[in-house]
């Protein structure tokens, strides 16, 4: 049994107040969501459904919606045929080079976001690409690249390369190897690596706004929305994508890797 | 050729096969553009951008101002974070799950979210302002919304996980052993923690102060949103002279500085880690 002493008791106030102020925006946008008033009110006066139903009925937003869950998809699926290989190069071989492209695969973190749409924005408006859907899933492929490797390449590391020796030694083929041996073994890594390209492409703005032309994703949509005005409706959507991130976090704890935080 | 340098060799072969695509794509659509990018902004051999860019007093204090709020982020960052990070990893199972979760579920929510969020909450009859007349606390409504005070409470939001989560790590990795013999042998608590388990987590510490730092430096939705036009960053500079002036040329150059700014940072900082921790 731990002795609380002072000075912990201290530490565990400050982290209490921090964990409020990390928690605060989420719970600050269930009420209004549900608010009753025609504009924005705190506390609500009543409760209804009524930013619901504008977000469900209003194509104005249900169009954004849907480009956004396809570039995310597709994000998703492209990060991971990329990534996962990638991460197998680096950590199964010497070669040279390789350091090289162990950072540059990196190198998409600390590029600012802004300047990697403007040096995009250039290249894809000559490829007549400005505006297509797949052009923004590859630019937010460019940015989930780097967390995805590091991923899978954490999840490589914790694994032992003599199971697929033994599967290989008793007659396998390296692909069956590798499908019924390795993958398995390293699933939540992959896992979290999917759950973190799909939100990460899904919340983007910056990228999306360069080069969405005058196709909307639904972040750039939001954007505008609340240039212009506070309105209730943002505050329905955002209840919706916190209980979707949570259903997403929750399905990554229990099939993932380290609630999906790259190097844990 | 010995059997193992073949197969060495044939291994090698298959990690550049599979390393391959990724990196064609990285090379041709990330390297390339940003190389593209340098090359326009200095088109016709004219440095006229730069020199906009570099001499105009307006655009340098929007470069002061942007290091200034990343600084400023980042201490408070690291002055938040570290004791959260401190108490989750030395928590009981349930506890650091928990504070695992508590940390985890604002950092995966949208940006644009939190922003909004923030907007309600901030503003002179917000949430927060009224909670603290109501409270007693102060008697006139404090002014945090559209401001400096707006941009740095949206930021330190969203960037306060990318300082725990490498603390928490490096705290974690403590042998806790190292601390009890010191208290055995009679030092205080502090002086422990001062003498042991600061220095241990100092690669922690640099990690976070890296990441938080060169990321705020590119940072656009917060500035965008709660600074209310009066808070300007490098990112919203570069976007404003895109959308409202159609000035490609200017915002390549700003871009230009604002790679290399950053780049210089990240390299400057985890150097004096490396140093410190070595």
């Amino acid at each position: 049994m731990r002795r609380l002493r002072p000075g912990r008791l201290l530490l565990a106030g400050v982290a209490g107040l921090v964990y409020l102020f990390l928690q605060l925006p989420l719970l600050i946008v269930f009420p209004i969501s549900f608010s009753s008033a025609q504009y924005l009110q705190f506390p609500p006066p009543g409760w209804s459904l009524q930013w619901y139903e504008r977000y469900l009925n209003s194509p104005n937003w249900l169009t954004p919606t849907w480009l956004s869950l396809k570039v995310a998809v597709a994000t998703t699926v492209l990060s991971l045929l990329l990534g996962v290989p990638l991460a197998f190069g680096l950590t199964r071989a010497r070669f040279w080079g390789r350091d090289a492209i162990e950072k540059l695969s990196m190198a998409p973190i600390i590029v600012p976001t802004i300047v990697l749409s403007i040096a995009l924005y250039g290249l894809f408006a000559k490829l007549k690409l400005i505006g297509v859907w797949y052009g923004i899933a590859v630019a937010h492929t460019l940015l989930a690249l780097p967390f995805v490797v590091a991923l899978v390449v954490a999840g490589l590391r914790d694994f032992d390369v003599n199971q697929e020796l033994a599967a290989l030694g008793l007659g396998a083929s390296r692909w069956r190897a590798v499908w019924h041996v390795t993958l398995p073994q390293i699933r939540p890594s992959v896992v979290s690596a999917a759950f973190f390209a799909f939100i990460s492409s899904f919340d983007e703005l910056v990228v999306a706004m360069f080069l969405g032309g005058a196709n909307m994703t639904l972040p750039k949509k939001m954007f505008d929305n609340i240039r212009m005005e506070i309105d209730p409706t943002i505050a329905a959507i955002s209840a919706l994508q916190i209980v979707l991130v949570s259903a997403l976090l929750a399905l990554a704890a229990r099939f993932g890797r380290g609630g999906g935080m790259p190097g844990r | 050729m010995t059997p193992a340098d073949r197969a060495r060799r044939r291994a090698a072969a298959g990690a550049i096969a599979l390393s391959g695509p990724a990196t064609l794509l990285l090379l041709a659509l990330f390297a390339a553009p940003l190389l593209r990018l340098l090359a326009l902004s200095v088109a016709g051999g004219s440095l006229a951008a730069y020199e906009r860019a570099l001499t105009n007093e307006l655009y340098l204090r929007v470069i002061f101002e942007t290091f200034k709020i990343a600084a400023i982020v980042t201490l408070l960052t690291l002055a938040l974070g570290y004791p959260v990070a401190y108490v989750m990893a030395t928590s009981g199972r349930t506890w650091q799950l928990v504070g695992i979760a508590f940390v985890l579920l604002p950092f995966w929510t949208s940006i644009l979210v939190r922003t909004y969020a923030w907007m309600v909450m901030l503003g002179r009859n917000g949430v927060v302002n009224r909670a603290l007349i109501g409270w007693g606390v102060i008697d006139s409504p404090l002014p945090l919304l559209n401001n400096l005070a707006g941009v740095l409470i949206g930021m330190v939001h969203v960037l306060l996980p990318y300082m725990i989560l490498p603390v928490f790590n490096a705290v974690r990795n403590v042998d806790p052993n190292l601390v009890l013999a010191a208290v055995g042998l009679g030092a205080p608590r502090w002086r422990a923690f001062l003498r042991i388990t600061l220095p241990l987590t100092m690669n922690g510490v640099a990690a976070g102060v890296t990441l938080v730092f060169t990321l705020s430096l590119g940072f656009f939705i917060t500035p965008a949103l709660l600074g209310g036009g009066r808070v300007v960053m490098v990112a919203n500079l570069i976007e404003e002279q895109v959308r409202e002036l159609l000035n490609w040329a200017f915002a390549g150059a700003l871009s230009t500085i604002l790679l290399a700014l950053t780049l210089a940072a990240f390299w400057g900082i985890s150097r004096i880690a490396r140093t410190r921790s070595a």
